[in-house]
Formats: structure tokens, C-alpha cells, sequence
């Protein structure tokens, strides 16, 4: 079993932040303070902080005297810090639609509604106690050192075909999520495997091919802009587009039989002790799509019901009990074991 | 004029007779139809004066077999019934004119005159005197070739004149037979038709004279 | 009259109070029925949910296994964001799900599932418990597959069909309110048009009332009815006892006057005439009120059930004015006529018209000066106007109004015989045929005219 978990950031105990009972990872934190302080904003979230830099400064200046503790920790993470754990934020944003779901489903949130959140279509919100701000697409993402632009496969039967052609070619040079470490990669791949029986045929291949896995999203981006890998499936398309800003060396592919498309949410939990602080940072995400500035400094593209109407192939993921299915201890070890005995051949 | 008077009511019967008798009129008096009935087959009548209530029959009955006997004989019905509709049936029944209890006398007389106008006059309708006639029927005088329309006053007074020519009437004899007892009439009325009754005389060879203290009267000239 | 209450309104507030009762009904069996269906919706899909997750149970070497359908969760989420838990239990250990979701304490019978409704995590859930036996039938395992859903979007729905239930349950009685304000009304009609019929008549009409009675008023009108025919007949009794009363008096009256017109004649002392004549006038006006209010009960009786005939009112006026010539002619009256070139047609009551216009002329020759003339007049230019002039002394003045009024007369004929009825006996005919009388001061000099006018045609 080989497989690459690169981070960036420093990982911090979680002792150093709340009761020393806690044991969930913290990847990044930085404190936003105010001055004068009124209150302390504390988030919990999945997004980079080089992504969400922007959305907290924004927000700061728009509601001067609130101090922003800003935590970043993986899906799994965050799931285990408020699920399991208990531990006290004012709000989680997590891309895993799925445990945010279950979160909601198990009372772990609480309710809100302004004018703010009435404005997002009810596609993008759960129960009032989710709040979708993002429609982020699962991409595909192909380094320029193995591709020109004319052979970069478009759907994933050709992608299928095309690693089944060369094996020589790809061997331990693509790259997937961990769905075992990370959320959002296991709410990819279920959805995947709801989709299309090309998702299995496309693992088993993968599997052939030493695939090497991620627990995130910008560790496959940086290995596919080096080279290290020629392609990396099912990453965040946000994070790609944000990284194309700053890096070469890759191309984005949206694939046209499907594309999953999910939505990052934001949630109240319902021990949240700045609530205020929280709610008026859901109606600033709520009405995200009228910040031109903030969605292409972040590469977040704001809730639009249009543009996912423009591209076909886009899935949008639906909120609802159904995805507690796959959450589902049974369902989640059937998964798991099927996903492994693909993956892992030998 | 001769009335044949049907009457059941004999005080009623009396009075009008002599009423009538005082100006000179002959009155028959019939309490019953029977009786009526032998009166008009032996003498014949200007006028019959018709009671509607009588012992032996309703004078409706009268009035009907009279007009269909075809007699010439105009008859006023003497109605205690004052309605308008009565008055029509009457009419209708052949009647040829009604007067309604009590009723005046000169009334009556008018009412009789006019009868027998319509019906070309009674069988003494015209008197002579001198060269002069008073035709009662036309109403008016006749001398020479000129004729002279009369009022109604005036023909009355002249009858009263022709009546008995050369005798005196007195001022209240005059007054009374020329005005109803319901009018209020002043003291020289007499002396205003008597000057009318001598201008509409000019030219004729009749005169009225002034008698002194006693009153008129018609003499020639 | 005081009223004791109002039928409408009584009939009104019944109509609306039992129109009340049955929107509060309504309202009650419109939820009723309406949150049944919606929890019998909850129910079936509970039911399908758990359904399709006790078919997805397989037998397998370890024991009982499960692969959750998507669409066994899924489909609880289509028509509301409620929160979803199951729970299922193999041989009374939790295989998946929520160990802690309370189970029924008995196990359901195969295909019959088992409802039950009780508070979990905070909220007041629906839950439905299906069994199936899996496994070989000697050694098979009894599983019970258990699936909760929380009935908040139950409640909204509750809430939006109590909001319509509320909504149509008002509606339905403001309609019925309108509609029993109408109905009370329309039911009334009847009585308001009989009202209106009765009180439209004339003072004396008493005729039947006719109008369309509806059933329940048959016996009241009936009433009326011969009310009225018993008081007709009283009134036509006391007209005949008038009439024979009349009738009786006139004959002696008759012999009296005519004897003080013989006395009369045989008086000469002034003062004796005078007296005799005193009782002579004082005889005839008593014979002419008594004629003039026969003529007047005779027109007010006839006025109400007016015979409609076709008339020529030249010919009337003219007949009028022969019945008439000879009492003028005592005065020396001239009557001149002055009638329409042609026939005067006119649809109404012959023997009313000729008594009013006999009142006038009779009226117009008492009054008038010896000598003098008397203008009858038919004249259709406009409206149809039968007028008779004379040269009289006109009315005095007095209210022209007034004089149409019973017993009402002139200022100025104390001494001439008369009862004042003339004028109102003329006045009702005209009425009684949709005109009026006019009573102006003669255009040409001295003296009044009076015009019976009726409309044309």
C-alpha cells in the first residue's frame, strides 16, 4: 500500500486549542482579530485557508468587531470533531454534503432563516440548517507533460480505454482521493458509483496502475502542475481553477458524461456559542453570487442555478436522507471493502 | 200645457198639481199605472210626469211599454234616486229627461220647455195677439216679417203676457213666475226685463203698460 | 305599530348561525380528513422505506447482511427535509442504523407493519416497524427493520391545511352569510310585495288582494281577504242605507217644498216670501249634499274597479251640457261650446266622467251672474282637457289646492247652495284615470276655469 499524504500545513494538536479531550486533527488555524473586539467568530472548515483568505477579510470589514478563529481540518476531521466529539464552533463549512447531512439529520444543528438565505433557491438549502455557497465540480485534471490538448480524454469510458492502452504509460502516474481519510473523496466516489458502473471498471483499472492516493485536493493539483503525476481524478474543480492562477502545467477536463457538482455548505451547530456571529456570516455566504470580487479572488463559484442549467453533464448532489445511505455502517464497509479489493489487486 | 201626473204619493200629488195650476197648467193626476193607463186613453197629455216607484209596478216597466206603444208623449221620470247611474238607466229606458225630488219649479217648467222643443212643441206652442205671435217653441216673436229672438226670460214673461192679454200682473207675481225661490233676485229686476221685453216690441202693435201701484200688463196699441 | 322584532332579521341570524355550524363542521372534517391523508401519505412512504430495506436483506456465511438502497432513504426526502432514522435489528442485536431508535417491544407480522408515534432526539417522530424472516426456514433469523421520520413537514402541512381549512371555512360563511342576507330578503319579497300592493291602494279600494301569495301567507291574505269582504260589504250596506235613506226623505221633502212654493205664491208680505224662501234653499241644499255625496260614495266605490270603456268625450260634454242647458237657461246663461273637431276617444269610466264634469258645470252655473256665459271646452292639444269657464266670481283667492279637499268651498258663497263636494268628486275621477283637475282664474276676465286633464291615449 503506497500512498501520499502531503501536508502543507503544520498540523497542531488539538489540545492546544480546546479541552484536552479532544482528539481531532486541526491542519491550519489563523486568528482574524478585530480591534475593538465585540466577539469571536470560531469556524470550523474544510476550505484551504488560501482559498478562503478573501471570504474572511470581507467579511471582517463588513462587520467590524468580530474576531474570526478560523480552523481548517479535513471532512473526516470536522465530522469527528462535532459528531463525536463535541467539540465548540460557531460554524463548520465542509464540502462533504453527505456528514453535513448527517449532522443535520442527527441534531447537531441548529436552525436559521433570514432575508438572506430566502434568496438561495431551495436546491441549495436543507431543513434551514444547511446553506449551500459554492457549486463546486469533481474535474478531472491532466498534466501538459503527458497530454496535448487533442488527446486528453473527455469522458470516462475514453479515459478508461485509454489507461487499459498504455499501462506503461501511467503506471503510478495517476492519482485519486483516500475515500478511506477523506469525506469529501468518499461522497465523490458513492455518487460516482450511483452514476456509473464505469466508476468500478474505472477503480479496477486504476488499481492496475499503482493508482497513488490523497487525502486532499491540492496535493494532487501541485504532483499533476510538477509532472509527478499525468492525471489526477475526481479533485476539486475549484481548487484547480484557484491553482491555475498561480501554477502551470495542467489542464482541467469536465467530463461529458457526468459531473458531479457539490455544494459547500455552511451549518450552525447547535452548541454554537457565538451565534450571532455565525448567522451573519451565513447571510454574508448566502448572498455570495452578488460578490463578483470574492468569487474570482477565491475560484469559489457562488450558488447560480443557470450555470449549472448551461453544462448537461452537471450532477448536481441533492440534499436529503438520501445520503445517509452510504453513511450507513453496512453500506460504508460493502463500499469500502468493494473499493479496496479494486484498488488493492495483489 | 195638460200634464198627466203618475204619482202614488197623494200629498206629494196634491201639491204639484196645484203648483202646476198656479201657472196655469191642467194637471191629471193617476196614483197607479192602471189608472195612468185610462187616463191617456181619453185624453192626450203635453207631458207626462212619471213617478219610478209606484204600488203597481216599477214606472221602468211604464216607460218601456210606452216607447214601445210608439207614443210621442215626452216623459219626465220624478226620481227620489239622485245618482248618476240611475240617471243614465233612465235615460237609456226612454225617458226623456228627469228632475230629482225636491225640485224647483221653474226647473221643471225649463226642463219641460226643453222637452218639447226638442220634440217640435206643444199643441198651443204658438199665441197671437194683435198682428204679433209667440212662438214658445222657436223662441221668439213674430210681427210683419220681422222675427225676434228671445231670452229665456223674456219669453217666459211674454207668456205669462200672452197667457191673459189686458190683465194686470203684479211686480211679485211677475218675480215669482220668472225666478227659481232658490235665487236671490233684487227688487227692480221686473222693471229691467219688462224694458227689455218693450225694446224687442218696437215696431209691433203690442205694448206692456205700466199700471200704477198695481203692475203690468199687455194691451194693444 | 310597535314591531316585535324582525322576521328577516330572525330568519337572517338563523340562516348565518346555521351557516356558522357548518363551516366550524366543514373546518373540522375538511383538517380531519386532510392531515389523515397527509399521515397516511407519511405512513406509505414509512412503509415503503422500510419495505425496501427489509427486501435488500441477504443471508450470508457471517449472517445477515444489508446493502442499503439509496432510494429506501431518498424517497423520505421528496416531500419534506424531515429528519430520517432506521434502525435494523437481527435476532435483537442492531445490525446498522440507530441502536438507539426505540423499537415496538412486539414484533410485527410479516406484512403487517406496526405505526407508532413517540418523541426521538428532541422531536416527535413517525415510525413504522416491518419484520421479515431471512435465512434457512429451520434456522431463520427474524429481522425487524424499523424507519422514523420526524413530522415537521407533516406539521406544515397541518399548518397549510388548517390555513386553507380556515381559509375556505370563512369563505364558506361569508358566502352563506351574503347568501342568507339574500335569501332572508327574497324570502321576504313576497310579503314586501303584498305590502306594497295593499298600501298602493287607494284609501277605499278593497278588493281581494290578488298578488301571487305564496303558500304560507294563503291563510293570512285569506284573512285579509275576507276581512275586507265583510268590510266591503258593511260599506255597501251603509251606501244602500244612505241611498233608501235618501230616497225616503226626498219625497216628503219634495211635498214640503212644493208646498212652500204654492204658500209662496199666496204670501205677499215680503218678510213672510223671505222666510218661505229661507226654507226652501234650506231644502235644497239639503237634497244637494245628500245627491253630492251619493256622487261622491258612488265615484270613490267605482274608482277602485274602474270599468274601462271607449268614450267620446265631445259627446259626454256635450250630453253635460244638454242635461244642463235648461238650468242655465233660467239664468239666461248661455253655454257655449267649444269642443274638439273630432271625436275625443279616451279608454275610461262614462258615468264617473260625466259626474265630475256634471259637478262643475252645476257648480259653474250656480255661481255664475245672470246673463253671463259659460264656456265648455274640449281641447286635446297637449294633454286631454275638458274645461268649463265661467264668469263668476272666481274662488276668492282661497288655496286652489284645498278646494279639491272634502267639504271644502270658496271664500265667498255663503248664500248659494252647495256642500263643497263638487270639486273633490271631480278631483278623484280625474285621479282615478291618471290626471288632475286645474283650477285657474278665467284668462279672459272675471271667473274661474276648471280643467279635468288626462293624459292622452
Amino acid at each position: 500500500m503506497r500512498f501520499h499524504c502531503i501536508t502543507h500545513w503544520l498540523i497542531l494538536a488539538s489540545a492546544l486549542i480546546a479541552s484536552p479531550a479532544i482528539a481531532f486533527e486541526i491542519e491550519n488555524r489563523r486568528i482574524y482579530s478585530a480591534d475593538p473586539e465585540r466577539s469571536v467568530l470560531r469556524i470550523i472548515s474544510t476550505a484551504d485557508l488560501n482559498v478562503f483568505d478573501p471570504i474572511l477579510r470581507a467579511f471582517q470589514e463588513q462587520n467590524p468587531g468580530i474576531s474570526i478563529d478560523y480552523s481548517v481540518a479535513g471532512t473526516t476531521e470536522l465530522m469527528k470533531a462535532i459528531y463525536s466529539e463535541g467539540a465548540i464552533f460557531d460554524l463548520a463549512i465542509s464540502s462533504a454534503m453527505d456528514l453535513q447531512t448527517k449532522l443535520a439529520n442527527d441534531g447537531f444543528v441548529q436552525s436559521y432563516s433570514s432575508a438572506a438565505t430566502a434568496t438561495l433557491p431551495t436546491w441549495a438549502s436543507w431543513r434551514n440548517q444547511l446553506f449551500a455557497f459554492t457549486q463546486e465540480p469533481a474535474v478531472l485534471i491532466v498534466s501538459d507533460a503527458f497530454f496535448t490538448p487533442d488527446t486528453i480524454p473527455q469522458n470516462r469510458d475514453a479515459l478508461i480505454a485509454l489507461l487499459r492502452e498504455s499501462p506503461e504509460r501511467f503506471a503510478g502516474r495517476i492519482g485519486t482521493y483516500d475515500v478511506r481519510r477523506s469525506g469529501l473523496g468518499y461522497l465523490v466516489a458513492t455518487q460516482d458509483s450511483r452514476n456509473s458502473e464505469a466508476f468500478w471498471r474505472l477503480m479496477e483499472v486504476m488499481g492496475r496502475l499503482d493508482a497513488k492516493l490523497y487525502c486532499c485536493s491540492g496535493d494532487m493539483i501541485d504532483d499533476v502542475a510538477s509532472g509527478k503525476l499525468a492525471l489526477a481524478y475526481n479533485v476539486l474543480g475549484s481548487y484547480a481553477v484557484s491553482q491555475q492562477a498561480t501554477t502551470n502545467g495542467f489542464h482541467i477536463v469536465e467530463l461529458t458524461d457526468f459531473v458531479n457538482v457539490m455544494l459547500r455548505t455552511a451549518l450552525i451547530p447547535v452548541n454554537a456559542q457565538n451565534v450571532e456571529g455565525a448567522r451573519d456570516m451565513i447571510d454574508f455566504l448566502s448572498v455570495l453570487d452578488t460578490r463578483q470580487d470574492l468569487t474570482s479572488a477565491t475560484g469559489l463559484p457562488a450558488i447560480n442555478t443557470m450555470s449549472l442549467q448551461e453544462n448537461t453533464a452537471f450532477r448536481p448532489i441533492r440534499f436529503g436522507p438520501g445520503l445517509l445511505v452510504f453513511l450507513d455502517q453496512m453500506k460504508r464497509r460493502n463500499f469500502l471493502r468493494n473499493w479496496e479489493n479494486s484498488l488493492f489487486q495483489e | 200645457m195638460r200634464f198627466l201626473l203618475i204619482e202614488d204619493n197623494l200629498k206629494l200629488a196634491g201639491a204639484i198639481e196645484e203648483r202646476l195650476r198656479l201657472d196655469g197648467h191642467a194637471v191629471d193626476h193617476a196614483p197607479t199605472l192602471e189608472t195612468a193607463a185610462s187616463c191617456m186613453a181619453v185624453a192626450s197629455y203635453d207631458l207626462i210626469l212619471l213617478d219610478i216607484m209606484l204600488p203597481d209596478g216599477d214606472g221602468r216597466t211604464f216607460l218601456q211599454s210606452h216607447r214601445r206603444a210608439e207614443k210621442r208623449t215626452p216623459v219626465i221620470v220624478i226620481t227620489a234616486r239622485s245618482a248618476v247611474s240611475d240617471r243614465v238607466s233612465l235615460l237609456d229606458l226612454g225617458a226623456d229627461d228627469y228632475i230629482t225630488k225636491p225640485f224647483d219649479f221653474s226647473e221643471l217648467e225649463a226642463r219641460c220647455r226643453a222637452v218639447l222643443r226638442r220634440q217640435g212643441g206643444a199643441a198651443d206652442n204658438r199665441k197671437k195677439f194683435g198682428n204679433t205671435y209667440l212662438d214658445s217653441a222657436a223662441g221668439e216673436l213674430q210681427f210683419d216679417d220681422s222675427r225676434v229672438n228671445l231670452r229665456n226670460r223674456e219669453l217666459r214673461l211674454l207668456e205669462v203676457f200672452f197667457a191673459a192679454p189686458g190683465q194686470v200682473f203684479s211686480k211679485n207675481h211677475l218675480m215669482d213666475r220668472l225666478f227659481s225661490l232658490s235665487d236671490e233676485v233684487s227688487e227692480n229686476a221686473i222693471e229691467v226685463y219688462v224694458g227689455r221685453l218693450r225694446k224687442r216690441l218696437e215696431g209691433s202693435d203690442v205694448r206692456i203698460d205700466t199700471v200704477r201701484g198695481l203692475g203690468y200688463r199687455m194691451v194693444p196699441l | 305599530m310597535k314591531a316585535h322584532g324582525s322576521i328577516r332579521r330572525r330568519l337572517f341570524f338563523q340562516l348565518a348561525g346555521v351557516a356558522a355550524v357548518l363551516s366550524v363542521a366543514f373546518f373540522v372534517v375538511l383538517r380531519g380528513v386532510a392531515e389523515r391523508a397527509a399521515e397516511g401519505t407519511q405512513d406509505d412512504i414509512l412503509s415503503a422505506s422500510a419495505t425496501a430495506i427489509a427486501d435488500s436483506l441477504r443471508s450470508e456465511d457471517q449472517g445477515v447482511t444489508l446493502e442499503l438502497p439509496y432510494a429506501a432513504l431518498s424517497m423520505l426526502g421528496t416531500i419534506n427535509e424531515d429528519r430520517v432514522f432506521y434502525r435494523v435489528v437481527a435476532a435483537q442485536t442492531t445490525l446498522t442504523g440507530y441502536a438507539d431508535l426505540p423499537q415496538s417491544t412486539t414484533t410485527p407480522n410479516l406484512g403487517e407493519p406496526i405505526f407508532a408515534t413517540f418523541d426521538y432526539r428532541g422531536e416527535k417522530v413517525r415510525a413504522v416497524s416491518v419484520s421479515r424472516a431471512i435465512g434457512p426456514v429451520s434456522d431463520a433469523t427474524n429481522v425487524v427493520v424499523t424507519v422514523a421520520q420526524t413530522r415537521l413537514g407533516l406539521e406544515a402541512i397541518s399548518r397549510r391545511i388548517t390555513a386553507t381549512a380556515t381559509g375556505v371555512g370563512v369563505g364558506f360563511f361569508l358566502l352563506a352569510t351574503a347568501l342568507s342576507l339574500w335569501a332572508a330578503r327574497s324570502a321576504l319579497k313576497p310579503i314586501e310585495r303584498m305590502t306594497d300592493s295593499v298600501t298602493r291602494r287607494g284609501p277605499s279600494d278593497l278588493r281581494p288582494v290578488e298578488s301571487n301569495t305564496p303558500a304560507e301567507l294563503v291563510p293570512l291574505v285569506a284573512a285579509l281577504n275576507s276581512f275586507m269582504a265583510r268590510l266591503r260589504a258593511s260599506l255597501s250596506q251603509t251606501e244602500d242605507f244612505i241611498a233608501e235613506a235618501a230616497h225616503r226623505v226626498r219625497t216628503p221633502l219634495a211635498t214640503v217644498r212644493t208646498q212652500a212654493e204654492i204658500t209662496h205664491r199666496k204670501l205677499n208680505k215680503p218678510e213672510h216670501k223671505r222666510a218661505i224662501r229661507e226654507m226652501i234653499r234650506a231644502i235644497d241644499e239639503s237634497s244637494r249634499s245628500a245627491g253630492q255625496m251619493l256622487d261622491h260614495a258612488m265615484v270613490t266605490f267605482r274608482a277602485d274597479s274602474l270599468t274601462v270603456d271607449a268614450l267620446d268625450l265631445n259627446a259626454i260634454m256635450a250630453d253635460i251640457c244638454d242635461r244642463l242647458g235648461p238650468t242655465a237657461d233660467l239664468k239666461d246663461i248661455v253655454i257655449q261650446r267649444d269642443f274638439w273637431n273630432s271625436p275625443v276617444t279616451f279608454k275610461g269610466d262614462g258615468i264617473l266622467i260625466q259626474a265630475a264634469l256634471q259637478n262643475i258645470l252645476d257648480n259653474a252655473i250656480k255661481y255664475s251672474p245672470e246673463d253671463s256665459t259659460i264656456i265648455a271646452r274640449v281641447d286635446v292639444s297637449g294633454a286631454i282637457t275638458m274645461s268649463v269657464t265661467d264668469q263668476g266670481r272666481g274662488f276668492g283667492g282661497v288655496d286652489t289646492n284645498r278646494l279639491t279637499t272634502r267639504y271644502a268651498r270658496g271664500a265667498n258663497v255663503d248664500e248659494i247652495v252647495g256642500s263643497g263636494l263638487g270639486l273633490t268628486i271631480a278631483d278623484e275621477v280625474a285621479r282615478a284615470h291618471g290626471g288632475h283637475i286645474e283650477i285657474t282664474p278665467n284668462p279672459e276676465g272675471v271667473g274661474a276655469c276648471v280643467s279635468i286633464v288626462l293624459p292622452i291615449g
